[in-house]
């Protein structure tokens, strides 16, 4: 028995960074809107305190702030041709559960993507010809460019309180910024964190081959701001425990700090959780969403919650899977190329190393993943692919994200790993070595996809999401050429042993790699390559808006969330000011 | 089966005093509350006999023996269970964790690629019980009808070795996947908050240099700049 509650404007599905930008946004032009979070509430003075936080066993190992693969997993295999078995625990991509969503515990590194990024089809077609494209390399242009986003970029950082250095000011370069990067119409809220030893020397040494390294901004405040929305955030205290956990600093942006305070004392929205949204109501016919069926996980009761307005804030595999099962749009099928939901998959998985200074002392246990320099001169189009076999590239960074003892320990190769000297080995590296990665782009391919399982179900009785991936030649010889580079850096760094390690040829679905999932809603300009339109309204639904990294044609060669907030406030710029006015499609086909 | 003499009996001996004690709602016995002598340099050690929750006395015969094995006494540190080792490892599989909390736990269940991840119907509990039973087959046939605790000390590492590279022949188990799970559990042990019963004394953390809490190091990172930062660790008891 389905009880049906009265019409609200707007119900928001996910209160992670989109959704929860998405209810401040709607509230504030006098909708009333009712945020859906299938997890916990979590408020940051009940929660993120210490001690409470300091316990990687709780947060770091066993997953605390993880989604509940009990309920809802999702089915995994490389190739189509294979069978799809269930992921028992997450491991390779780690998505949150509760308010605030993966926002809580991600590494808070904040990067815009190259203009270029956004016409990547078109750039590669001018430079290299359209032949140069394999057929099987499914990206394409993006139905926004980057100085239409830049504003929205621009508030992003704000609300996130973004340290950095700016390198590229309205479009005057700035010694000592990115030199890569599209102009910024302001510069970052705040000044960089600080540099640790391995990053500094990192720096030294590119510099030294002729690169351009820069601080790697981050969403974590050097020092104490106030953001738009009048919230107060702390400085970072570079106590080394950010990734996996949130900021009791307040230092880390999140949804959690950076927006809900407001949507808490705001009348217009209500927010319930521990819901679990099984269903959005599609009336194809009228081609919009009239609401969403959720089950209260508190008592088992069914709810039907008409909407005039739905904003689809799940992870990447929640918005696909809504979209497959209300049966809005085409399911993409690899066999023919027809259908976008689902289609242009990409996962980010990276590629790093570690280089060990017998004798010094680096205080790794002090640190924050965004204490590091990068260079960015390997990443997209910032150099020629010609004749190089590949195309796309990535960031290389030297990194100082803390050493928490149980997961933040590296030995040189040869080290024992236990038994007899073990602990003298690890007494000695310890505090003596630096971590690297290369993050890389991921150019979509035909046969990288979501769909639904045929046999597993979720614990409300849904299909699971069915994941194919594997990653691909193109993206293999793009990260081994970025690997090189790395290793060429790391030798004028003069340490005492280094060790890279390239991707494994398949990929898996452990250990952890990266949470960054992208694409099964993409972005486009016309119903027959996208799921969604430029504002992110979709296609089939005019009244539903899909948020997120789903809505990635691809994905770059940078972590996805300063995009994903950028694409929030171009979204909800469109929907306040101008949809609301005419609700009806805003892009017409 | 190998005989079962004194170091096994005093784990059966422990549990079942540990059970008396709670059924009667008395003090643990004097004797039990006794510190072991500790190899340098001393920690607050086990206390002998300390109860176990999960691990019955054959399972936590092996566990003691194994986690000495990677984790030996010498001048860094005591043994691994002596640093409440074998103790965090029966808390956790007596878990949540231990009874496969937030574990899609649907079948059917299929052998997969190793691409694919874990996919035994197994919780984490069940799965060391198995581990255990199929370790100690193999070492009964291996080594002349021992169980792994009774090997000899250089015997241990050879079959631990074994197991690390999968070429422990284990019946009906993967040797390599059992030493995986049961090295990750011993590392979180010794490396975690004393909270969770292992790491005693802050003994990993001391022989790491690792600070524990607060952890505030804004006014540090310059100051300390290519110099050691030392402090005497803090964990959440500290705190309590």
């Amino acid at each position: 028995m389905t009880t049906r509650l009265k019409e609200t404007d707007a119900v928001v599905i996910g209160m992670g960074f989109s959704g929860a930008i998405l209810a401040r946004e709607l509230t504030k032009s006098g909708l009333n809107v009712i945020g859906l979070e299938r997890g916990p509430d979590r408020n940051p003075g009940e929660e993120f305190t210490l001690t409470r936080l300091r316990d990687e066993l709780r947060y770091v190992v066993r997953l605390e702030l993880m989604q509940d693969n009990s309920i809802d997993t999702i089915s995994f295999r490389n190739a189509p041709d294979e069978r799809a078995l269930p992921v028992r625990r997450f491991g390779a991509f780690l998505p949150g559960e509760g308010v605030g969503g993966t926002g809580i515990h991600w590494g808070a590194l904040h990067w815009r993507f190259l203009p270029t990024d956004f016409r990547i089809k078109s750039a590669l077609a001018e430079k290299y010809g359209a032949k140069s494209i394999p057929d099987t390399m499914t990206i394409q242009d993006w139905p926004v460019g980057y100085d239409e986003l830049e504003p929205h970029y621009d508030r992003f950082d704000k609300l996130c309180g973004v340290s950095g250095q700016a390198g590229n000011l309205r479009g005057k370069l700035i010694a000592g910024g990115n030199p890569f990067e599209g102009a910024r119409s302001d510069d970052y809220p705040n000044k960089p964190v600080k540099t640790g030893i391995g990053p500094a020397i990192f720096s030294d040494a590119a510099k030294s081959l002729g690169y351009h390294p820069f601080p790697v901004p981050t969403a974590t405040s050097s020092a104490p701001y106030v953001n738009p929305e009048g919230i107060t955030l702390g400085a970072c205290e570079y106590c080394g425990h950010c990734n996996r956990t949130a900021c009791e600093a307040n230092a880390k942006a999140s949804p959690n700090v950076n927006v809900m305070p407001v949507l808490r004392t705001e009348p217009k929205f209500e927010l319930r959780t521990r819901v679990f949204v099984t269903k959005l109501l599609y009336d194809k016919q009228a081609k919009r969403v009239t609401g969403v069926v959720y089950t209260d996980i508190k008592t088992g009761e069914e709810y039907e919650q008409p909407a005039g307005l739905v904003v689809l804030s799940s992870f990447v595999f929640g918005n696909t899977q809504q979209l497959l099962l209300a049966g809005i749009g085409e399911p993409y099928d690899p066999k023919t190329g027809k259908g976008t939901v689902g289609k242009n998959y990409c996962y980010q998985f990276e590629a790093g190393g570690e280089a060990f200074f017998e004798g010094r002392e680096f205080n790794p246990f002090m640190g924050a993943p965004g204490m590091a320099t990068a260079i960015d001169d390997f990443n997209g189009e910032n150099f020629d692919h010609a004749n190089l076999g590949f195309f796309g590239g990535g960031y290389i960074a030297c990194l100082n994200g803390g050493a928490p003892p149980i997961g933040g320990r590296v030995l040189p190769k040869g080290e024992p790993r236990w038994g007899v000297g073990w602990k003298q080995a690890e007494a000695k590296w310890y505090r003596c070595n630096t971590r690297f990665n290369t993050q890389g782009s991921v150019y979509a391919h035909r046969d990288n996809f979501m769909d639904l399982d045929p046999t597993y179900k979720d614990a409300l009785g849904r299909p699971l999401v069915r994941l194919t991936y594997n990653a691909t030649e193109n993206d293999h010889k793009m990260s081994r050429y970025l690997v090189e580079k790395m290793e060429g850096v790391i030798k004028a760094m003069k340490p005492t042993h280094y060790e890279v390690h390239n991707r494994p040829k398949n990929f898996t679905i452990v250990p952890y790699q990266s949470t960054h999932c992208t694409g099964g809603t993409m972005m486009g300009s016309d119903p027959g390559n996208s799921v969604v339109n430029r504002y992110l309204q979709a296609w089939d639904a005019h009244n539903l808006f899909v948020q997120g990294a789903s809505v990635f044609p691809q994905q770059h060669g940078y972590n996805p969330t300063g995009t994903l907030g950028a694409l929030a406030y171009w979204s909800a710029k469109a929907i306040t000011e101008t949809y609301l006015k005419s609700p009806g499609p805003l892009v017409h086909a | 089966m190998s005989d079962d003499s004194v170091p096994r009996r005093k784990f059966l001996l422990g549990a079942g005093l540990a059970g008396t004690a709670i059924a009667a709602g008395i003090a643990e016995p004097v004797e039990a509350q006794q510190t072991a002598p500790a190899a340098a340099p001393t920690a607050a050690s086990a206390p002998e006999a300390e109860p176990f929750v999960t691990l019955t006395g054959l399972e936590a015969a092996f566990i003691t023996a194994a986690v000495d094995t990677l984790i030996p006494a010498d001048e860094l540190s005591p043994s691994g269970s002596d640093c409440g080792v074998a103790i965090f490892i029966d808390r956790q599989l007596g878990s949540a964790w231990g009874g496969g909390a937030k574990m899609y736990r649907a079948g059917p269940f299929v052998k997969g690629k190793p691409e694919q991840g874990y996919q035994l119907a197994l919780t984490p509990r069940e799965f060391f019980a198995a581990g255990i039973t199929a370790a100690n087959a193999w070492s009964r046939k291996t080594f002349g009808g021992k169980d792994f605790d009774r090997l000899s000390p250089a015997d241990r590492v050879t079959a631990l070795k074994a197991m690390e590279d999968g070429k422990a022949g284990f019946e009906n188990f993967s040797s390599r996947a059992f030493f995986t799970q049961l090295h990750g559990i011993a590392m979180a042990g010794f490396f975690s908050d004393p909270i969770y019963g292992g790491n005693r004394d802050k003994i990993g953390w001391k022989l790491l240099g690792f600070p524990g809490l607060p952890a505030t190091y804004a006014d540090k990172i310059d100051a300390y700049r290519d110099k050691r930062y030392v402090a005497d660790p803090q964990s959440i008891a500290d705190f309590s």
